[in-house]
């Protein structure tokens, strides 16, 4: 057995241990050793990623001496190796650019801070590479506590409320999901994905059996939905993002939420089979759901009149994006939700740790009211925030134009006409929002209303190298696209 | 109204203040505390007419709220039972779902060298959920000692304050004669049993988390009775987290090792011993071991950074 496919488990029981050595550590050696740490794990991932995408199959890396249907298992494609080593270096890089403001939190709690990223970390890795749906869970758990935590590090009235909020539904949602697990476990006898496929292919010619497994299916779902924002249940995110630190909400924006999408896909791919899946009501709810948060996210996103809440508020609407295109189904809506995951990871983190910047050159608010001209005070952010926020309305050469060209391609690709015409249409109405909050804002933040002298902070290191990481990534995902797009299908080819 | 907005956006008003303290002891520094706050309160939530603003938008939200809760919990409700009512008899009609559990209840002694079925299934057969699981007890410690735990900067502010010089004068259990003397009879017995428990995991019911369980309940006993400060001459904050860190890392490497082993097909050498005997089971007892203390120190840990902000005094 080549070396390689001991990475993932060195990846995930490391990072679990990190967590615990962070707690051990001085304040500066715990960020030292995480930023350290995640560039040893980023190695890793690329070269899982390489070999995967040589061998052209996936692994399967029993945990243990027990084999498939009695042992846990994880297993390493493509698209996982991919997923973890995009979500690996947007972690790396919220982390470092948001560093400067962890100074401002209390000294004893950055070393707990660091411990928390370590686990959540662990848990990352863990949900991507799973191959056991209960697995999953308990590391949803891990998750649910570490975001959490990473929010209410930032000891203010508002974050803690917000805390509470988060945690009240991220724990509604990991209830449904324990519910949905353990209803699937109940009707197929199986908690590892592959054999618990093989049961279900088998129950569904049963009618009785068909039924239970798809009100399991709408709960798990309802559960992972509640946990990643999908409208109706997106209120907890402007409070939870517009609130956290800005590394905090860089991560939970990008990474958190997308995490359990990805699970979620997982367990359509590999658990139900998207055959089966096809062939279940819940894709219309998920894709009338979708085009719902489009609209209606884009739309709160206008009223917002802060800068933070707006960019939450456009979080709430590209989730509706993913779940539009899984809703769709079809070889490119699964592409084009795959696709745009890692494109609104890459953009939000970006747009989550350039809001404070501009708010520390405008006395440190964030409403738009004080913002006027604050790009024109420190040029950086507002450069990045342009080419964010270009991104986010789709713009050519930007990330953001590729992801709506696929949802196009998935629409007009997809055999029902009824579910083309109305994607379009959302495409169309939220792009068109899309500009029109983002552009706005652009046009106020460069503005120099002259109220205000220019005080640069000056270009430092730790704050622009991770912004140009995620910059070139965003454009390499917008100009070479088509490259991306294959490794997805390659990825997906050996996903199920 | 914007102003006062504004001063909440920026967290100078915290809307928990004054909600959530609940004790309403006889002391004249609580009492000058929550007077200054409700004159801030006054002060800063201003005109009447604001207020009627947002108690009327308050009441209108929480009346469709009300509505639209009750609504989908009784939809829940609903397909919940709808769905269980369509689940197969357990046994009778679903032969082919107890595959596993058939080969855990038959193989599990052999396999696992642990009397114990459920000790064999969550540290052998499915270690990789349980080594999660034993991790997941540690975040949450770690999330309340984020929440909790004082420092240098809590200790300026007044309200710090009024802990750290009150801490010890209500609810002060240790003037208690009966607790004392019946703390003394039962501390060795829960500590006895605790130990018996958790080495016993492998044999019968018990384990790492249970047996953690009641040696905690051992610790946060003793220091009620004793108070914190003879706790504190043997369990610092510094022995609780060596004693976390390393348990949670042989665990973690332990574990590690095993899976390691057992996926590229090397013999790992831990001796399964004879099924019974306390030493069986292979790596089940020295894991129960580890998880038994994490569980101790961290239901410890909950105890004291609730009462007192920190987990094991001055260190």
């Amino acid at each position: 057995m080549e070396a390689v496919k001991n990475i993932p488990l060195f990846a995930i029981v490391l990072s679990l241990f990190s967590g615990v050595l962070c707690t051990m550590l001085k304040n500066k050696a715990a960020r030292i050793y995480t930023v350290l740490f995640e560039c040893a794990l980023i190695a890793g991932m690329a070269l899982v990623l390489i070999y995967t995408l040589q061998t052209g199959t996936s692994f399967t890396y029993v945990m243990g001496e027990f084999p498939a249907p009695w042992g846990n298992e994880i297993r390493a494609g493509a698209l996982e190796a991919g997923m973890a080593l995009l979500f690996l270096i947007v972690m790396l890089m919220s982390v470092i650019a948001g560093m400067h403001y962890l100074d401002d939190m209390d000294a004893s709690r950055v070393h707990l801070y660091a411990a928390l990223l370590n686990l959540m970390t662990a848990a990352l890795l863990a949900e991507i590479f799973t191959n056991d749906i209960f697995t999953g869970y308990v590391f949803v758990e891990i998750m649910t506590l570490t975001s959490c935590g990473i929010l209410i590090v930032r000891e203010i009235g508002r974050t803690t409320l917000a805390a509470i909020r988060y945690m009240i539904m991220n724990l509604l949602g990991s209830g449904l999901f324990l519910l949905g697990v353990v209803l699937l476990y109940d009707v197929t006898g199986h908690l590892l994905m592959v054999p618990m496929h093989q049961e279900i292919i088998e129950l569904m010619k049963d009618p009785g059996s068909a039924l239970v497994l798809t009100m399991a299916t709408g709960i798990l779902t309802l559960g992972l939905a509640i946990k990643s924002g999908l409208f109706p249940f997106h209120y907890w995110m402007p409070d939870t993002y517009g609130w956290a630190t800005p590394t905090s909400a860089a991560i939970l924006s990008s990474l958190v939420s997308k995490c359990y999408i990805f699970l979620l896909i997982k367990i359509y791919w590999r658990v139900l089979g998207t055959d089966v899946f096809a062939a279940m009501p819940l894709k219309y709810i998920l894709f009338a759901l979708g085009l719902c948060g489009m609209v209606f996210g884009s739309v709160s996103a206008l009223r917002a009149t802060n800068i933070n809440r707006m960019v939450a508020f456009s979080s709430a609407a590209q989730i509706g994006y993913i779940y539009a295109g899984i809703g769709l189904g079809g070889r490119y809506g699964w592409i084009a939700a795959i696709f745009h995951i890692a494109v609104h990871a890459v953009t939000k983190s970006m747009l989550f740790l350039t809001t404070p910047r501009l708010a520390e050159v405008s006395d440190n608010s964030l409403l738009f009211k004080n913002l006027t001209g604050s790009a024109i005070r420190d040029r950086d952010a507002g450069a990045f925030f342009l080419m964010g926020s270009l991104s986010m309305i789709g713009i050519p050469i930007f990330a953001g134009f590729s992801s709506k060209l696929l949802f196009g391609i998935a629409a007009v690709s997809s055999a029902s006409e009824p579910m083309m015409l109305l994607l379009m249409l959302a495409l169309a109405l939220s792009s068109v929002l899309n500009a029109l909050y983002f552009l706005r804002t652009v046009i106020r933040i460069f503005r120099d209303d002259g109220s205000r002298k220019i005080c640069p902070i000056g270009g430092r290191w730790d704050y622009l190298m991770p912004m140009l990481v995620l910059i070139v990534i965003n454009l390499l995902l917008g100009l070479a696209s088509g490259v991306f797009v294959g490794w997805i299908e390659t990825g997906l080819s050996m996903f199920a | 109204m914007n102003e006062t907005f504004r001063r909440f956006l920026d967290g100078e008003i915290d809307p928990l203040e004054g909600i959530m303290n609940v004790a309403e002891e006889e002391d004249s520094g609580r009492k000058e505390l929550t007077a200054a706050m409700k004159r801030r309160h006054r002060t800063v939530i201003g005109t009447s007419k604001a207020q009627k603003l947002m108690r009327a938008e308050k009441e209108s939200y929480y009346r469709v709220y009300n509505v639209v809760a009750v609504i989908s919990c009784i939809l829940l409700i609903g397909v919940l039972l709808f769905t269980v009512a369509h689940l197969p008899r357990y046994g009778a009609e679903n032969p082919r779902a107890t595959e596993v559990m058939d080969r855990y209840i038959e193989r599990g002694v052999e396999e696992t060298g642990a009397v114990n079925v459920v000790a064999g299934m969550i540290l052998d057969y499915r270690a990789f959920d349980t080594l999660g699981e034993s991790h997941v007890l540690f975040t949450a410690l770690v999330c309340v000692m984020i929440l909790l735990i004082m420092d240098k900067k809590n200790m300026r502010t007044g309200y710090e304050d009024y802990y750290t010089t009150t801490r010890e004068r209500f609810h002060d259990l240790t003037t208690e004669a009966i607790l004392r003397n019946v703390a003394i009879v039962l501390i060795p017995c829960i500590f006895v049993y605790g130990l018996y428990v958790l080495l016993n995991g492998q044999n019968g019911p018990g384990g790492g988390f249970s047996g953690g369980a009641v040696m905690g309940s051992g610790l946060i006993i003793a220091s009620a009775a004793f108070g914190f400060d003879r706790m504190d001459r043997f369990f610092t904050a510094r022995v609780s987290a060596w004693i976390t860190f390393s348990s949670l890392a042989f665990y973690s490497f332990a574990k590690g090792y095993v899976f390691f082993t057992g996926a590229n097909g090397i013999p790992n050498g831990v001796p399964k011993g004879t099924p019974g005997n306390i030493l069986s089971g292979g790596l089940i007892l020295p894991l129960d071991i580890a998880v038994g203390l994490v569980v101790a120190c961290t239901m410890f840990g909950f105890y004291s950074l609730f009462r007192r902000g920190t987990i094991g005094g001055a260190s």
